[in-house]
This record gives structure tokens, C-alpha cells and sequence, in this order.
């Protein structure tokens, strides 16, 4: 299984990771289409982003969320029917959606953006944890 | 394949702000197909779903329709907010016609996909008119913009087995089945009057068609009558804004709250998404509403064997998702899979059941004596494949019960059937035996109001007792809910509009339990409210249970936590969403009283629809025998003296139950004075053209029905 995870000892807050993602999948510098959103708590630094946990898998009323063979949650956009409601269920509020978008998106662990980290403190670990 | 009859190419209308502007009319007796335009007097007369259906069905008949006469139509029409994605409850259909049972206005309300996917295929509304010679299905292509009307002469009647068959065959894969909804009865009507409209929706993860009902009022023995077998829809490409919505935004916003609170409270309130509607078995017995064996009592202990949490335990799958229209997170519609069938033509077969709801455990279980879990979802699915509406076969086979145990018709009248309460394998047979059209299966599904007559005319019953027990106002029988201590329900049950049904009202706790609704006017404003409020789900296409099978958190603090304000506010949020109007929680309330009244006003030029068409059975006013009285002696004894000033210590059993009855019916009596003034009628019943000028519904053709009458 592959997922995203943050150091946050070492994040500075710079954000180069959700520019990194938003440019990456919809060609804009706007962080509200960012798969990973970098929240701010006293000088600490936290990131928000999807951990595969697959709780959405069930839920989806379009049976349109699937775990692919990396063990990463995946959205099928030609299944999706833009009903959000996987982003109210989402217990890590890591669901994001955008107005003028017909699907939701999440974190597909894919690398982007801790390419794009100054201080290493993005990794995508891949364990060999078979899920469900 | 079957000879295709017709073929007919359109241009799929695009929706627009809610409403595609165009409505299809199907006539079977020629093959005639036309198009028809919605106006904007339409739409802001009727609004959409049974608004539409009702004007349409208004102009199709006359006062001499019956329900087999070829001018009678089936409408349907989902409604403006119907088909967007986000929200919970936003599929609903909403079907009309002249009905079997009551010999005027029907309307029953339904999920499936077929209202949705009709709509996104260009059509507002359907009319099918007319009765064809030979059997046909017809087939709506949305995205090809075809209408094909084929011969049906050999598919299977049973609609699990026909709504597969018609799935698999206009699916060009796999991942196209979702793509289709069927709408069908099945072979119980052909011989009784309760048939019913099951309308599907393919669900991909059981890999199984699954059915909704437009039960009520025996819309599938009008389909039968017409000799369609079934109508097919199939559109492809679902998304979040086929309506063409106004402000995309809003309902966004307003649907991701919405989820997140199915999300966090409803494992705290009502468990909709484990177990559905059925999750009130147990606080409907211990409230003494559950109706069990007739109505007679409102609870037995043996309820406990078909509690909730015996059904989620051991019966219903858990965790997948259940909703009959996608973005439902209430996910109510729970099934019981691979479950094995023990009789009838499908014995020794799994199959998946759909259900069972509340009503359907309160109905086949405690009304009927049946407290077995297994029983009860054999039942429903037999209910579902024959196309049965099982309220009305529960509600009357319920009757038939009673009469039977009371001495009123024998074994041997039914043929041999043991009908005691609580013989499920008797109640099973009859299903049968309605199927086949065989023995007293050939007369049970004439439903309460015909069966009066037959058992006292042709097996010399008591009339007077008879009519105190039948569970029908109207000719359509009791949804099940007991309710003899609450006045405020005898009135929202036996005043409803087409019959005694919950969707107007339920008001059981805020005037019993809660004693809110304290004086006749108290009543009289929630038997206005309510029934209005609650018709606007069928104009716009939505549900009923998202608005108050769960509520925010903060719902008690607010100063009416029944009408639930923060859901009321985001249907008018909505509702502006979707069309671009600016309507508010008033304006809503005028909305569905324009069709409210339209339909009282409907009922009267059928001949019905006036103070006489009002009144309830005894049963569902107090107790009608001397076991009832007794089972709640102290309670009735205590209203004696607290509400008459009599003391029953002198009185004998009859005398109690005497004076029981003067008292409740005229309490029953003062109730239809008061609801009568606060919805603008007559005493007698009748609209008053003052109200219909105050709401804009003064129309010529609805001063003309009224006028004789006032």
C-alpha cells in the first residue's frame, strides 16, 4: 500500500507542495484545487491528506471509489456522479471538491509533491500491508 | 426481441434550471406519441411532480372516469430539484391516476431511478393513456432520442425475473446496467385491486435489480388494465448538473453539510443507515402505536423477535451502500441478501429482499400476528415480485383476520384458508393464491371497502362492526400506525387528501407524547401545516425522510424543532438553486397549497372530497370491543371521569364503551370543524373560493366544480 506521509518537524509551512499538486492535475496556482492542504497551528505546520484508509469505499452511491492495485483509493471518474458524498464522510476532511469540477479529488500518493518539498519533509512510503 | 409497434425519434430537451420544458404523452390505444410544451402557467401554478401529474390527469378525465376507462392516464413527473446528485432524497417520483380503490385521485410517491433518468432524457412529465390489444413495453432511449413500443407477449410476469431480463437486454455491458430503470407490476394485478408500480434501479456492487414502489391505490392494476407490461428508460452520463442548476455552488455547500451530519449523527438518532425505516419497531410498541392484529392493540411483547437489532444482527447485509438514487447518504433502502425462499412458485431459490421497511414489519408482522423475521421478509419479497402494495394486503388481510376469529366469515369461505392471526404460511398461500387468481385469492385483493360488502352481503356479517374495524377512509386502507390517543393523527389519517396515509401527516408524538398540539385550533394548525409542508416533496422531487429522520445536532433549541427549520431552510435553498427563483419558507407553503387544494377540489368533481368522504373507522378513534376497552381499562376509566365527569365505578362494560365513543367521535367531530376553517373549506368540506382567489388558484374550471357544492 502506498500513502503520503509528513514530517512535521520538518515542514516549514512554504506550501511548494500544494502548488506542486494543483499545477500538477488542473494547470492552476489556486491551493483550493490542491490535494494536500498545509494547516497552520502556532508555528507548526500539519498537512491534510487522504491516508488510504478506503472508509469511503463502501459509502460511495455510485460504487465509483476502488483500491487499485498499489493499495491506493482511487475516484473513477467515468462512475462518479459528483454526489460529495464521500466528502462529508470523510473522517480526515481530506475529500476536497471544487465548484466548477464534476468529480471530487484526493491524494493519490503519487509523488508530486514531495519531489517538490525544499525540506524533505514529504515521503510516500509503500508498505507491503495487503488491504482488503 | 418482440415486433416493434412504434418507433419514434425526439430531440432530447436540455434541462434548464430544474425543468426540461417538455412532457411526453403516450397513447397505447392508437400508439400515438406527442410532445407536449410546460408552460410557465404550469410552473407556477403545479410547480412540477404531482402538480404536473394532477393538472395533466385533470384535463384527461371526466367525472364519469373510472380507473378501467380508457381516458384514465398514468402520470408521472419527478419535479424540479429531482435528479441533482447531492443532496439526500432527491429522486422521487411522483405518480397519479384514478384509482381502483378509491375511484378518485391517487398519488404515490417513489424512489428508483426511472423519474431522474426520464427527466434527463427530456421529459418533465409522462402521460400513458389509452389500452392496448395486445401486451407492450415500451423503451425510452434518452441519449438516442427514441421511443420504441414493442410486443411483450412473453416475458415473465414477476417483476425480480422481468425487470432483469429487461435490464441485461437494453444494457449494452455491464456498467451499463445502472443506466436503466424498469417500471412494472407484477402478477397479483391482473386480479386485485391493490396492485402496485415497482420501479428499479440496477445496483452494480449485489449485481441484482432492486425496486422501489409507487404503492399505493393500485397504480399497477391500471398498468395491467392497459396492458403494459413495462416501462423502460435508459440514459447514460449522470452528473452533478444535468438541472442546469442557478447556482451550482449553493448546492454544493448545502449538500457536503448535509452529508456530514448523515455522517456524524446518524449512528447517535435513528440508525437509518443499519436498519432504515424499520428502526421504530420497538418505540412504535412501547408507545402503543405499533398496530397489531388488526389495530385492536398498539404493541404485544412479542415484538421484541422482530426488533431492529434482530434484523441488523442477523438479516440485513450492513455496511454497503443502500440509497435508491445516487448522493443518498441516508441510505435507507437495506436489504437482506442471499436469502432462501421456503414456498411459492420460487421455493428453494436465494434471492435478494428488498426491505423490510417500517412499514412492512409493522404491516405483515404485528398487524397480521406474525412476529418472525423470516416470515416477514418472505412475505415482502412476494409483495414486491407480485406487484402487491403490501399496506393495503396487510391492512386487509388484517380485516379479514378479525372477521374470521370474530366469527364473521368462515374456513370454508375462504376456501379453506386457516387465516388465524399470526399463521404466516395462510398469509403466504394468499399471496399465492392472488398470483394465480385462484380460490378466495380471486376476492382478498378487492381491498377493505369491497370486501365489506361481499362479506356482509354474501356471507351475512354484521354491517355496524364491520365498518367499526375495516381500516379504510375513502376505499384506500390504513398505513400502519395505531393512533387511537391522538386526535391531532385520527384527523391527519382519515382528513389526508387521498386516503389514509402518513405522508401528510404524522403527528402522533407532538400531540400525544409531547402534548404540544393542546386545543382543537392547536391541531387544526398543524393539520394545515404539515400535510402542506409535506405535499411539497412530491411537487419538487424529493423525500420525505432526510428532513426529519435525522436532524442538527442543535435542533431542540430551536423554536419549533418539529418542522426542523435548518432542512426546511435548505430545501428553499435548493429549490433557488436550482430554478433561479427566490421563493422562502412562506412561499414554499403556498406552493404546495395551490396543488393541495387543486386535488380537494379534484376528489369533489369525482364525487367525493366532501365532510361525509372524511370520517374514520371506529377502530381508529377508540376501542371498538369489549378485549380493547380492557386491555387499557385504567386509561379509559381515568378519561370517564377527568373528560365527562362520569364515574365508570357505576357504569357496566357497555355502558363504558358507549360513552367512550359519544365522547370521541364528537371530539372527532369539533377536530373536522376546526381543520376545515384553517384550510379554507366549507363545513362541508368544500374549498372556498375566497381561499382559492387568496393562493392564485381561482381558476374557471375550479369555481365551476365548487360553486354547486357551496
Amino acid at each position: 500500500m502506498k500513502v503520503l506521509t509528513h514530517k512535521q518537524e520538518l515542514c516549514t509551512g512554504c506550501r511548494e507542495c500544494e502548488l506542486a499538486c494543483s499545477r500538477t492535475y488542473f494547470k492552476t496556482d489556486d491551493r483550493n484545487y490542491s490535494a494536500i492542504r498545509i494547516i497552520e497551528n502556532n508555528k507548526t505546520y500539519r498537512a491534510n491528506k487522504c491516508t488510504q484508509c478506503g472508509e469511503c469505499i463502501d459509502m460511495c452511491t455510485a460504487n465509483a471509489i476502488y483500491r487499485d492495485r498499489n493499495g491506493v483509493v482511487r475516484i473513477d471518474k467515468k462512475k462518479c456522479v459528483g454526489c460529495l458524498g464521500c466528502v462529508g464522510f470523510c473522517t480526515e476532511l481530506v475529500m476536497f471538491y471544487a465548484d466548477d469540477l464534476d468529480v471530487p479529488f484526493k491524494c493519490i500518493a503519487c509523488d508530486v509533491c514531495s519531489r517538490a518539498c525544499p525540506e524533505g519533509a514529504l515521503e510516500v512510503l509503500v508498505s507491503r500491508v495487503k488491504e482488503n | 426481441m418482440g415486433t416493434i409497434l412504434k418507433d419514434y425519434s425526439y430531440t432530447p430537451a436540455k434541462v434548464k434550471r430544474g425543468y426540461s420544458g417538455k412532457s411526453l404523452y403516450i397513447n397505447v390505444s392508437d400508439l400515438s406519441i406527442e410532445q407536449k410544451e410546460i408552460t410557465d402557467f404550469m410552473k407556477e401554478k403545479f410547480t412540477g411532480g404531482k402538480g404536473f401529474d394532477l393538472w395533466y390527469l385533470w384535463h384527461a378525465v371526466t367525472p364519469e372516469t373510472r380507473w378501467d376507462s380508457p381516458e384514465n392516464e398514468i402520470v408521472m413527473s419527478v419535479g424540479p430539484i429531482g435528479g441533482i446528485t447531492q443532496y439526500a432524497g432527491t429522486g422521487k417520483t411522483l405518480v397519479c391516476s384514478i384509482s381502483p380503490l378509491t375511484d378518485m385521485p391517487i398519488d404515490s410517491n417513489v424512489g428508483g431511478y426511472f423519474g431522474p433518468l426520464l427527466k434527463f432524457s427530456g421529459w418533465d412529465a409522462f402521460e400513458l393513456q389509452g389500452k392496448s390489444e395486445k401486451e407492450i413495453l415500451i423503451f425510452i432511449d434518452g441519449n438516442n432520442g427514441r421511443i420504441q413500443i414493442e410486443e411483450a407477449e412473453d416475458l415473465p410476469e414477476d417483476a425480480h425475473l422481468l425487470a432483469e431480463e429487461l435490464t441485461k437486454k437494453y444494457a449494452e455491458n455491464e456498467d451499463d446496467m445502472v443506466n436503466i430503470s424498469v417500471v412494472c407490476t407484477g402478477s397479483v394485478a391482473k386480479h386485485a385491486y391493490m396492485g402496485m408500480l415497482n420501479f428499479s434501479f440496477y445496483d452494480p456492487r449485489r449485481k441484482v435489480c432492486r425496486f422501489k414502489q409507487a404503492a399505493r391505490g393500485g397504480l399497477g392494476t391500471i398498468l395491467h388494465d392497459k396492458k403494459v407490461k413495462a416501462l423502460v428508460v435508459k440514459y447514460r452520463g449522470v452528473k452533478p448538473n444535468l438541472n442546469d442548476a442557478a447556482d451550482i455552488s449553493t448546492i454544493n455547500k448545502v449538500g457536503v453539510k448535509y452529508h456530514k451530519e448523515m455522517h456524524d449523527l446518524d449512528h447517535k438518532q435513528n440508525k437509518m443507515r443499519q436498519i432504515g425505516t424499520a428502526n421504530t419497531i420497538m418505540i412504535m410498541s412501547q408507545y402503543d402505536l405499533l398496530p397489531t392484529r388488526n389495530f385492536q392493540m398498539g404493541g404485544d411483547p412479542e415484538t421484541v423477535k422482530i426488533s431492529p437489532q434482530v434484523f441488523i444482527e442477523e438479516w440485513l447485509t450492513q455496511g454497503l451502500h443502500d440509497g435508491c438514487w445516487y448522493g443518498c447518504t441516508m441510505s435507507c433502502a437495506k436489504c437482506a441478501d442471499h436469502f432462501l425462499l421456503t414456498t411459492g412458485p420460487y421455493a428453494g431459490q436465494r434471492v435478494t429482499v428488498d426491505g423490510p421497511e417500517y412499514e412492512c414489519a409493522a404491516g405483515l408482522g404485528a398487524n397480521l400476528g406474525v412476529f418472525d423475521p423470516q416470515a416477514i421478509l418472505e412475505e415482502n419479497f412476494y409483495c414486491d415480485t407480485y406487484g402487491i402494495d403490501l399496506i393495503s394486503f396487510a391492512t386487509c388481510t388484517a380485516f379479514i383476520m378479525e372477521c374470521y376469529q370474530r366469527g364473521q366469515i368462515t374456513r370454508e369461505q375462504m376456501g379453506g384458508l386457516d387465516l388465524r392471526f399470526g399463521n404466516s404460511q395462510a398469509v403466504l398461500e394468499l399471496m399465492h393464491l392472488m398470483s394465480r387468481g385462484e380460490g378466495f385469492g380471486k376476492i382478498a385483493g378487492l381491498g377493505i371497502r369491497k370486501l365489506k360488502k361481499v362479506f356482509v352481503e354474501e356471507f351475512g356479517a354484521d354491517p355496524q362492526l364491520l365498518q367499526d374495524i375495516g381500516m379504510e377512509v375513502k376505499g384506500l386502507e390504513y398505513s400502519e400506525y395505531a393512533h387511537k390517543e391522538s386526535l391531532a393523527q385520527q384527523g391527519g389519517f382519515a382528513m389526508a387528501i387521498k386516503g389514509p396515509q402518513h405522508d401528510e401527516a404524522w403527528l402522533i408524538f407532538m400531540d400525544m407524547v409531547n402534548k404540544q398540539l393542546p386545543t382543537f385550533e392547536d391541531k387544526a394548525n398543524a393539520l394545515y401545516y404539515f400535510p402542506m409542508f409535506r405535499t411539497w416533496f412530491g411537487l419538487v422531487g424529493l423525500c420525505k425522510l432526510p428532513w426529519n429522520d435525522i436532524v442538527p445536532a442543535d435542533n431542540y433549541k430551536t423554536d419549533s424543532p418539529a418542522k426542523v427549520p435548518e432542512h426546511v431552510q435548505n430545501y428553499v435553498d435548493l429549490f433557488n438553486a436550482v430554478t433561479g427563483r427566490n421563493i422562502d419558507k412562506e412561499e414554499l407553503i403556498i406552493q404546495s397549497e395551490r396543488v393541495y387544494q387543486f386535488q380537494r377540489v379534484f376528489n369533489v368533481r369525482m364525487g367525493k372530497g366532501e365532510r361525509k368522504d372524511d370520517y374514520a373507522p371506529y377502530r381508529s378513534l377508540g376501542p371498538v370491543t369489549r378485549e380493547e376497552y380492557l386491555s387499557r381499562q385504567e386509561l379509559y376509566d381515568k378519561q370517564l371521569r377527568d373528560f365527562q365527569q362520569l364515574d365508570p365505578e357505576t357504569m357496566d362494560l357497555d355502558e363504558k364503551i358507549a360513552a367512550t365513543r359519544r365522547y370521541r367521535e364528537d371530539q372527532y367531530e369539533q377536530l373536522m370543524d376546526a381543520v376545515y376553517r384553517r384550510r379554507g373549506w366549507t363545513e362541508n368540506g368544500i374549498p372556498t373560493p375566497e381561499r382559492l382567489k387568496e393562493i392564485g388558484m381561482d381558476l374557471p374550471e375550479l369555481l365551476e366544480v365548487i360553486e354547486p357544492k357551496l
